[in-house]
C-alpha cells in the first residue's frame, strides 16, 4: 500500500482545482493535483457559454462595474446571496479573467482585437466572455497548461475514498487507484476539496457522468455539515431524452422559446425579460406550458428557435449546439427549432466554507484548521437562491485562486500529521466487502430508482407531501444498497462497477440533505419552488439551510441568517 | 430487431487474454438514429454484465473519454449512432479498445504516454512577456484563426492510435501532440517560438516522424486537419 506526500492536496482538477494549484505554487513548491477522472476530462470542459467580467468591452457595456454585475447577481440569488462573498466574487472577476487570457485562452474577439462579450440571462449588460461555445474547454485546457509549466504533479484515476481526520484537522487522503486496483494513501500538510458538481442525482441532467457529489457525500461522513442544498438549479434547454445542454448562449444570441401554438410564451411570465429572464423563471414557465398542454405536440418539451439567427452567428458563435443539435436531435437549427425541456444543471448549494475556503464544521462557524473546498463543490453563497449563467465558472477561478493560495500558506505554515495504515486497511476492507455484493437488486436499478426519485418528488415543483415520501423512500434506498446490492465485477483493477457503486453511496448521502432542506423550506425562492407555498417569506426564511448527518444516520437541519450587509466582513486574504 | 455488440475483452486479473463476446440487445428500427453506441455499451453493462469496462463522461462529444476502435475505424463511442454505421443484415456492431495504446482491461487503454506527449508539446504560453497580466492582450480575429481548429481537440486519441509510426515507436509525439504543439505555438500570445521548433525538429520523434499515413486526418472526430497542421509545423522548423 503506497504513501504519497505533497504539501498541498487538491482532489479535483476541472477549473477550481486546477486554479487553485496555480496559486498554491505563491506558497509551496510540491503541489499534487488527484482526479478520478483524466484532469482533462473533467466536468469543466463541458461548459459551454462563457465566463462573466465587468469588462465593458462592447458599446452596450461600457458602463459595467463590479457593483453591477454584483447588483445584478445578487437580485438573481433572490435574497440568500452574502454580499460580501458576492463583492469578492466580481471584484476579482475581471482580473482573474484577464489573467486566463494572457493563459492563452481562446477567447472570441471584436474586429478590433478586443475580448468580445455577449449577454446572458439576468445579467444586465453583455458580460460573458466566450470561446465559441466550448469556453470551458478553452478555459480547463489553459489552466491545465499552466500545471504542466509549473510541473505540478497530477495523479488521474485515483478515486478519492475518504479523508483522513484527525479531530478539525486533515492528515490526508485514501484513494482507490483505478489502474493499480490499489487502496494507496496521500499524506498532506492541507487539503482542498474541489469535486465538482452532483446533479447525476437527477434523473435528467446536462452533466456528465462523473458529476456525482463526491466530494459531498464524503463530507456529510466526516460529520461535516451541507449549506442550502434544496437550491438546485434547473436549466431550461436541455435535450429531451439524453439531457445535453444548448447553452443559454442562444438565447443570449437571440433565441426563442416558443410553445405548441408558435408562441413566444415567456410573455406571460416575465414580459420584459422575456428568453432572458432567470433560469427558475424561464423553466418554471416552461413547465406551467406543458402542464396546460402546450407541450410541442403535447408532449413534455418546447421548441428553441434560432432559424432567424444568422448562419455566421450559429457558426462562429454557437459552432457546438449546432453540431449537437444535429448529432443528436437530428435539427439542422438554421432550418428547423430545436426540441428542449427542462434539467438538473447545477447545485448552488455545498460544502459551506468561509470566505478563505476554509470548511466550517457547523452553522455556528467553528473551521476546520486545514480543509477547505472551492469551485461547485462548495457553497460560497455566492449565487444564492439562483445562479446566473456564466457565474460558475467565475466562481471556480476567483475562488479557487483565493482559496488555493490560503490553502498554500496554510500548508506552508503547517506540517505533516498520521496517516495510520490502519486508515487504509479499513477501506481495503470496505471495497472487498463491496466488490463480493451479492444480493438480488442490480447497481443500476438502485441509481435509476434513485434519480425517478429526486427528479418526480424534489424536482422543479415541490409539494409536502412528494417530500415526506421522498424522505421514506431515499431510507429505503439506502437500505437497498447496503443489504441487497449486487456486483458482477469482482475485479482489483479498473473495476468501473465498483466505482459506480462508490458513487451510488456518494449519491445516497448527500441526496437525503436535498430532500430534508426542500421539505423544511416552507417557502419559494429562486430555484426552491413549494407548490403549497407559492410565495417568497422574507420574514422567516431568508436564511442559508445546514444539514448535518449524525452518527446513527439521521439527518437534521439548521439555519443561519444571510450577511447581506454589503462591505461588512469583507476579508482579504491576509486573515479571516 | 435484434443487434449483436461483439465486444473484445480482457481482464488483467485472469491469464485467459483477450477474447471477443457477443451481446444482443434489442434496438427497434427507429430507434437505430437516436441510440448511440455508448449507450448501448452502457445499456449491456447496467443489464447484462456489470464488468464490462469503458470510459466515458460528457455524453457529446466534449471530454474525450470514450474513443474505441467501431467496426475498424476509431471513433467516439457517443458520437456514433447505430445508423452511422451502415448495418448490414448481420447487424453486428464490433467494438474494441483502440489500437496502439497497451488496454488495461475491455475497452480501456492506457493512455500514461499519449498524455507525457502532450505535456512534451509544451502546452502553455511562454516567452519573454510569460504572464504579464492582468492586462488585456490583443489578439485579431484573424489570429484567433489561425489557431482556432487545432483548439478544438479533445486529446480522445484516436488519431494516434491510427498511426502506425506512433505503433512503431511511441517517442513520437503523435499527430494529437503535434496539434497541441501548433496550437500554442501559433498562439499570437505566445513569443517562445526558437525553443520550441527546435524541440520538433527531431528525425524520428518530432515532425520528421510523419510519414503522411493520412490515417488520423480520416480518425479525427473533430475533422481537424492534423496532416495540414504538421505540414505547416515541418515548414516552419525548416524556415526557422
Ligand atoms: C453542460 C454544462 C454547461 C455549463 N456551462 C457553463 C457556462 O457556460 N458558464 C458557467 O459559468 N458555468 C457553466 N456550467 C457550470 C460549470 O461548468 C461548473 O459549475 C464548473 O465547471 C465546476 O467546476 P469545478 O472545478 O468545481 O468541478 P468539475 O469541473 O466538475 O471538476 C470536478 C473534479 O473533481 C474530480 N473528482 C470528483 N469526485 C472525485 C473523487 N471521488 N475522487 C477524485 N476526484 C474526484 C473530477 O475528476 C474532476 O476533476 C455548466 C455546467 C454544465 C453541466
Ligand atoms: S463521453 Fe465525452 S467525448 Fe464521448
Amino acid at each position: 500500500m503506497e504513501i504519497f506526500e505533497h504539501d498541498l492536496l487538491i482532489v479535483g482538477g476541472g477549473a477550481a482545482g486546477l486554479r487553485a494549484a496555480i496559486a498554491a505554487r505563491e506558497h509551496v513548491d510540491d503541489v499534487g493535483i488527484i482526479s478520478k477522472v483524466n484532469v482533462l476530462r473533467s466536468h469543466s470542459v463541458t461548459a459551454q457559454g462563457g465566463i462573466s467580467a465587468p469588462l465593458g468591452n462592447t458599446g452596450e457595456g461600457v458602463d459595467d462595474s463590479w457593483r453591477v454585475h454584483f447588483e445584478d447577481t445578487v437580485r438573481g440569488g433572490d435574497g440568500l446571496v452574502d454580499h460580501d462573498a458576492c463583492e469578492i466574487l466580481t471584484k476579482g472577476a475581471s482580473g482573474t479573467v484577464l489573467e486566463l487570457d494572457n493563459m492563452g485562452v481562446p477567447f472570441n474577439r471584436t474586429e478590433d482585437g478586443r475580448l468580445d462579450q455577449r449577454p446572458f440571462g439576468g445579467h444586465s449588460l453583455p458580460r460573458s466572455l466566450y470561446a465559441a461555445d466550448r469556453t470551458g474547454h478553452g478555459i480547463t485546457y489553459a489552466l491545465y497548461g499552466e500545471n504542466v509549466r509549473l510541473d505540478n504533479a497530477v495523479y488521474n484515476e485515483f478515486f478519492l475514498l475518504d479523508l483522513v481526520a484527525d479531530g478539525a484537522r486533515v492528515n490526508g487522503l485514501t484513494a482507490y487507484n483505478m489502474k493499480s486496483g490499489e487502496v494507496v494513501g496521500f499524506r498532506g500538510k492541507s487539503v482542498v476539496l474541489a469535486t465538482g458538481g452532483c446533479t447525476q442525482a437527477f434523473a435528467h441532467t446536462t452533466s456528465g457522468a462523473a458529476s456525482t457529489g463526491d466530494g459531498l457525500g464524503i463530507a456529510m461522513r466526516n460529520g461535516i455539515p451541507l449549506e442550502d442544498m434544496e437550491f438546485i438549479q434547473f436549466h431550461p434547454t436541455g435535450l429531451p431524452g439524453s439531457g445535453i445542454l444548448i447553452s443559454e448562449a442562444a438565447r443570449g444570441e437571440g433565441g426563442y422559446l416558443i410553445n405548441d401554438d408558435g408562441e413566444r410564451f415567456m410573455k406571460r411570465y416575465d414580459p420584459e425579460k422575456m428568453e432572458l429572464s432567470s433560469r427558475d423563471r424561464v423553466v418554471r414557465g416552461m413547465q406551467r406550458e406543458i402542464e396546460r398542454g402546450k407541450g410541442i405536440d403535447g408532449e413534455d418539451y418546447l421548441h428553441l428557435d434560432l432559424t432567424h439567427l444568422s448562419r455566421r452567428t450559429l457558426e462562429e458563435k454557437l459552432p457546438t449546439i449546432s453540431q449537437i443539435a444535429e448529432d443528436f436531435a437530428k435539427v439542422d437549427p438554421s432550418e428547423r427549432p430545436i426540441p428542449v425541456r427542462p434539467t438538473a444543471h447545477y447545485c448552488m448549494g455545498g460544502i459551506p466554507v468561509t470566505l478563505n475556503g476554509r470548511v466550517k464544521g457547523s452553522s455556528w462557524g467553528n473551521t476546520w484548521d486545514n480543509l477547505f473546498a472551492a469551485g461547485e463543490a462548495a457553497c460560497l453563497s455566492v449565487h444564492g437562491a439562483n445562479r446566473l449563467g456564466t457565474n460558475s465558472l467565475l466562481e471556480a477561478v476567483v475562488f479557487g485562486k483565493r482559496i488555493g493560495a490560503v490553502a498554500g500558506r496554510t500548508a506552508e505554515e503547517g506540517s505533516f500529521g498520521k496517516l495510520p495504515r490502519e486508515t487504509l486497511n479499513q477501506q481495503e476492507k470496505y471495497l472487498t466487502e463491496l466488490r463480493e455484493k451479492d444480493g438480488t437488486v442490480r447497481l443500476g436499478e438502485i441509481k435509476s430508482r434513485l434519480r425517478e426519485l429526486t427528479w418526480n418528488k424534489c424536482g422543479v415543483f415541490r409539494n409536502q407531501s412528494d417530500l415526506e415520501e421522498a424522505n421514506d423512500e431515499i431510507y429505503e434506498l439506502r437500505r437497498t444498497f447496503s443489504e441487497e446490492l449486487t456486483l458482477d465485477d469482482r475485479g482489483c483493477k479498473f473495476n468501473t462497477e465498483l466505482r459506480s457503486a462508490l458513487e451510488l453511496r456518494n449519491l445516497l448521502e448527500f441526496v437525503p440533505a436535498v430532500l430534508l432542506g426542500a421539505y423544511k423550506r416552507t417557502e419559494s425562492r429562486g430555484a426552491h419552488y413549494r407548490e403549497d407555498y407559492p410565495e417568497k417569506d422574507d420574514g422567516n426564511w431568508a436564511v442559508h439551510s445546514y444539514v448535518v448527518r449524525t452518527n446513527e444516520g439521521r439527518y437534521g437541519v439548521d439555519y443561519r441568517p444571510v450577511r447581506n450587509d454589503t462591505g461588512r466582513g469583507t476579508t482579504d486574504e491576509g486573515g479571516e | 430487431m435484434k443487434v449483436t455488440f461483439r465486444i473484445s475483452r480482457y481482464d488483467p486479473e485472469t491469464n485467459e487474454g483477450s477474447y471477443v463476446e457477443d451481446f444482443l440487445l434489442e434496438v427497434e428500427e427507429y430507434e437505430l438514429t437516436e441510440v448511440t453506441v455508448l449507450d448501448a455499451l452502457v445499456e449491456i453493462k447496467e443489464d447484462q454484465d456489470g464488468s464490462l469496462t469503458f470510459r466515458h463522461g460528457c455524453g457529446h462529444g466534449s471530454c474525450g473519454s470514450c474513443a474505441v476502435l467501431i467496426n475498424e475505424k476509431n471513433r467516439l463511442a457517443c458520437e456514433t449512432h447505430l445508423d452511422d454505421l451502415e448495418l448490414d443484415e448481420k447487424t453486428v456492431v464490433e467494438v474494441s479498445s483502440l489500437p496502439g495504446f497497451p488496454t488495461i482491461k475491455d475497452l480501456v487503454v492506457d493512455m500514461d504516454n499519449f498524455f507525457r506527449n502532450d505535456r512534451l508539446a509544451r502546452p502553455f504560453i511562454s516567452g519573454e512577456d510569460e504572464r504579464s497580466g492582468p492586462t488585456e492582450t490583443e489578439q485579431t480575429p484573424g489570429e484567433l484563426r489561425r489557431i482556432l481548429e487545432a483548439t478544438e481537440c479533445i486529446n480522445c486519441g484516436a488519431c494516434t492510435a491510427s498511426c502506425p509510426t506512433y505503433w512503431e515507436n511511441e517517442g513520437y509525439l503523435g499527430p494529437a501532440a503535434l496539434v497541441r504543439a501548433y496550437r500554442w505555438m501559433e498562439d499570437s500570445r505566445n513569443s517562445e517560438i526558437e525553443e520550441r521548433l527546435a524541440a520538433l525538429d527531431d528525425e524520428k520523434d518530432g515532425v520528421w516522424g510523419c510519414n503522411k499515413f493520412f490515417n488520423c486526418l480520416e480518425a479525427c472526430p473533430k475533422e481537424i486537419d492534423t496532416v495540414g497542421i504538421i505540414e505547416a509545423l515541418k515548414r516552419s522548423v525548416i524556415t526557422s
